[in-house]
């Protein structure tokens, strides 16, 4: 028995069965169970590591699997990593039958993390690019509904996905050059141009996330908000993955500013769409183009704080995606549109809903006592003592989303006629945003509750965190 | 001298294919260039992988093209056409005067690859670049699921021309041959998509 086949071949092969339950909420309980057991078994059960069952007896756990001439190492020290995926994608899965999507999100989702989970065990590591564009077909039975015409937000995510992966193949085989001839500054520069763009499009880094508003306008909610929290939290995983290998790349002195700039360049594009935005689902997608951001920033500290800020966004994050995608997927299978016009006075009808989808929003920009505060807050902070004007740029599109989350707040008030009040939506989706609501609040209050996971997940990238 | 020879006709040929892929609009033709693309893919490949690892990818090539087709075939054709394609220039003069001027673009480039990639010849990284230039145009021009997918197709056939210079290991040919069969049940997946009433799908 070896830890790949645990993590990432279980979940391949128990995928497909997942189809076979009739009733949604049984195929999202399972599908949570499934995820939740393989999270805790990777905070348990050491690898590697023999471990006594009788006197004659003892069992040890493989880390390595050999596939076609290559290795796939889960090592002891991508547990943590493995709980938080895992964990988070439990979240998910109990989420979707409230979602109205289970049957779809389930098994297709189960069968993604698990290639993901592949990608970054893959040695040589540059090979992940290819695992993850096979994940990223698989997702597009997820976003498209077999029911409905695919839309230009699905094509254009298909093409953007598919250009990362030359890009990043071409860039990791460039990399193992300047490594064996760091003198050679066109080389580097030549890599580190390819490998750019490879996340650029991977990430939907300014200006290619033009996929990410029209996804949300076309498809589930809950399906693009799974997606949107998985690809880039992987996809920034596979960049680590970069940066801890080669040397040359940590030390390259540009690194930080491009990263920050970038960062910058997505919140205040993201934050200043979403102020103008007249639709709940893409309002949600430029929030996350401004989350992408703040990571973005947070990795450009990773010099002077290691990956603290970067991790400390994980939970907070995912959390907010998750509560915000919900409630939208609650409105569109009980309202349909996501229309401001369409929406006017939602909190009279759908309290609990609308209460997830504005703590979400305000997580999302960093309002204190919320999840998301602690970590911009850090980040800020970091970027400030760097260079002002960044700080200055990231305020204005904190402020843009903000004014993004004050007008939505204003719409739901906002009733044409007296309206009663009503707690309108199953017993299921109420209590799963009332619980999603009060995490934000509980990790905004006591951050440190983060602290076991966040003090080991660092170490999985031991050539960044010193 | 001969080898040079055909690897030159394998690099015209890939021109002339793309560039009638980016004429045709009868389905049929587009993926019967498509599958002959891929005999030139092939020959572009082996000059760096044996013959049975570049087979890989002209099996590959035909049965994506033929799933395409098969998908293709069983669709009305008021349905399998996205309506609102028209944003860009659909003419043919249009169309082969940008092929034009990508083939000048090639032209300039292509010499200053083999620099960057040691022993790979003039002829695959001409070829190559055409692939991948003309898929981005494709790609450019077209927001219906069959032709996009098709373009997506080129231009990852031109990309593996040229990766195949670099790299040859057995795990990256199966895992970009699952990725052009899985590209081509995308397309066809796209193409079904909406065409029928499928019941409820949550």
């Amino acid at each position: 028995m070896s830890a790949p086949l645990i993590w990432i071949g279980i979940p391949l092969i128990l995928s497909p069965f997942l189809w076979i339950p009739r009733r949604a909420n049984i195929i999202a309980f399972l599908g949570g169970i499934i995820a939740l057991f393989l999270a805790v078994l990777a905070w348990f059960f050491p690898i590697d590591t023999p471990i006594r069952i009788s006197a004659t007896l003892s069992f040890k756990l493989a880390d390595s699997l050999e596939i076609l001439g290559r290795q796939i190492i889960i090592s002891p020290a991508d547990q943590p990593l493995l709980t938080l995926i895992y964990g988070l994608a439990a979240l998910w899965f109990f989420g979707a039958s409230a979602a109205g999507i289970a049957r779809r999100l389930v098994p297709i989702g189960m069968s993604i993390i698990a290639l993901l989970v592949a990608s970054l065990s893959v040695q040589p590591f540059l090979y992940a690019a290819l695992i993850i564009q096979t994940a990223i077909l698989i997702a597009i039975p997820l976003l498209s509904p077999p029911e409905k015409k695919p839309g230009r937000g699905i094509i254009r995510f298909l093409i953007y996905q598919t250009l990362a992966m030359p890009f990043l193949l071409f860039s990791g085989w460039l990399m193992a050059g300047v490594e064996s001839n760091p003198g050679d500054l066109e080389l580097l520069t030549q890599a580190a141009t390819l490998l750019a763009l490879g996340f650029a499009f991977l990430l939907a880094i300014f200006p290619l996330y033009t996929w990410i508003p029209l996804l949300m306008e076309e498809a589930s909610p809950y399906a693009v908000g799974f997606i949107l929290w998985l690809l880039p939290s992987i996809a920034f995983f596979f960049a680590l993955g970069f940066l801890d290998r080669y040397a040359w790349l940590r030390d390259f002195d540009q690194l930080p500013a491009v990263l920050r700039s970038a960062g910058v360049l997505m919140i205040v594009t993201g934050g200043i769409w979403a102020a103008f935005q007249r639709h709940l689902g893409r309002m949600m997608g430029y929030a996350t183009v401004v989350n992408i951001g703040f990571s973005l920033l947070a990795l450009s500290l990773f010099q002077d704080y290691q990956l603290s800020a970067f991790f400390l966004f994980m939970v907070p994050q995912s959390l907010a995606i998750l509560v915000w995608s919900l409630s939208l997927s609650v409105l569109t299978l009980r309202e349909g549109s996501l229309l401001f016009r369409a929406r006017q006075g939602d909190m009279y009808r759908y309290p609990i809903i609308i209460m997830g989808l504005i703590f979400a929003h305000f997580s999302t920009l960093g309002l204190p006592l919320l999840a998301g505060f602690p970590p911009i807050l850090a980040t800020w902070g970091g970027v400030a003592e760097k260079t002002l004007v960044a700080a200055l740029w990231v305020a204005v599109g904190v402020a843009s989303l903000l004014t993004g989350a004050i007008r939505t707040l204003a719409v739901m008030v906002m009733s044409p006629k007296e309206e009663e009040w009503a707690i309108n939506g199953s017993l299921l989706q109420n209590i799963l945003i009332g619980v999603g609501i009060f995490f934000i609040l509980l990790l905004g209050l006591f951050p440190q509750f983060m602290s076991p996971l966040l003090t080991k997940l660092p170490f999985v990238f031991s050539h960044l965190t010193g | 001298m001969n080898f040079l020879v055909i690897s030159w006709g394998a690099t015209i040929l890939l021109f002339a294919f793309t560039l009638s892929l980016l004429l045709t609009r009868d389905w049929r033709w587009i993926l019967a260039l498509l599958a002959a693309q891929y005999i030139a893919v092939f020959w572009l490949t082996q000059i760096h992988w044996t013959v049975s690892m570049a087979a890989v990818k002209l099996v590959t090539g035909w049965m994506s093209a033929t799933v395409l087709g098969i998908t293709r075939s069983t669709l009305d054709p008021k349905l399998a056409s996205a309506p609102d394609d028209n944003s860009w220039p659909q003419g043919r003069f249009f169309r082969i005067l940008t092929a034009m001027l990508i083939f000048l673009l090639v032209a300039s480039a292509a010499p200053s690859i083999p620099k960057l990639l040691p022993g790979i010849g003039l002829p695959e990284v001409t070829g190559s670049l055409t692939l991948m230039t003309m898929g981005l145009l494709m790609l450019g021009l077209t927001t219906q699921p069959l032709r996009v997918v098709i373009g997506l197709l080129t231009l990852l056939a031109g990309f593996e021309i040229l990766y195949a210079a670099v790299e040859n290991a057995t795990l990256v040919a199966a895992l970009l041959a699952v990725i052009n069969l899985g590209l081509a049940l995308v397309g066809s997946y796209l193409l079904l998509a909406g065409t029928e009433d499928t019941g409820g799908s949550r």
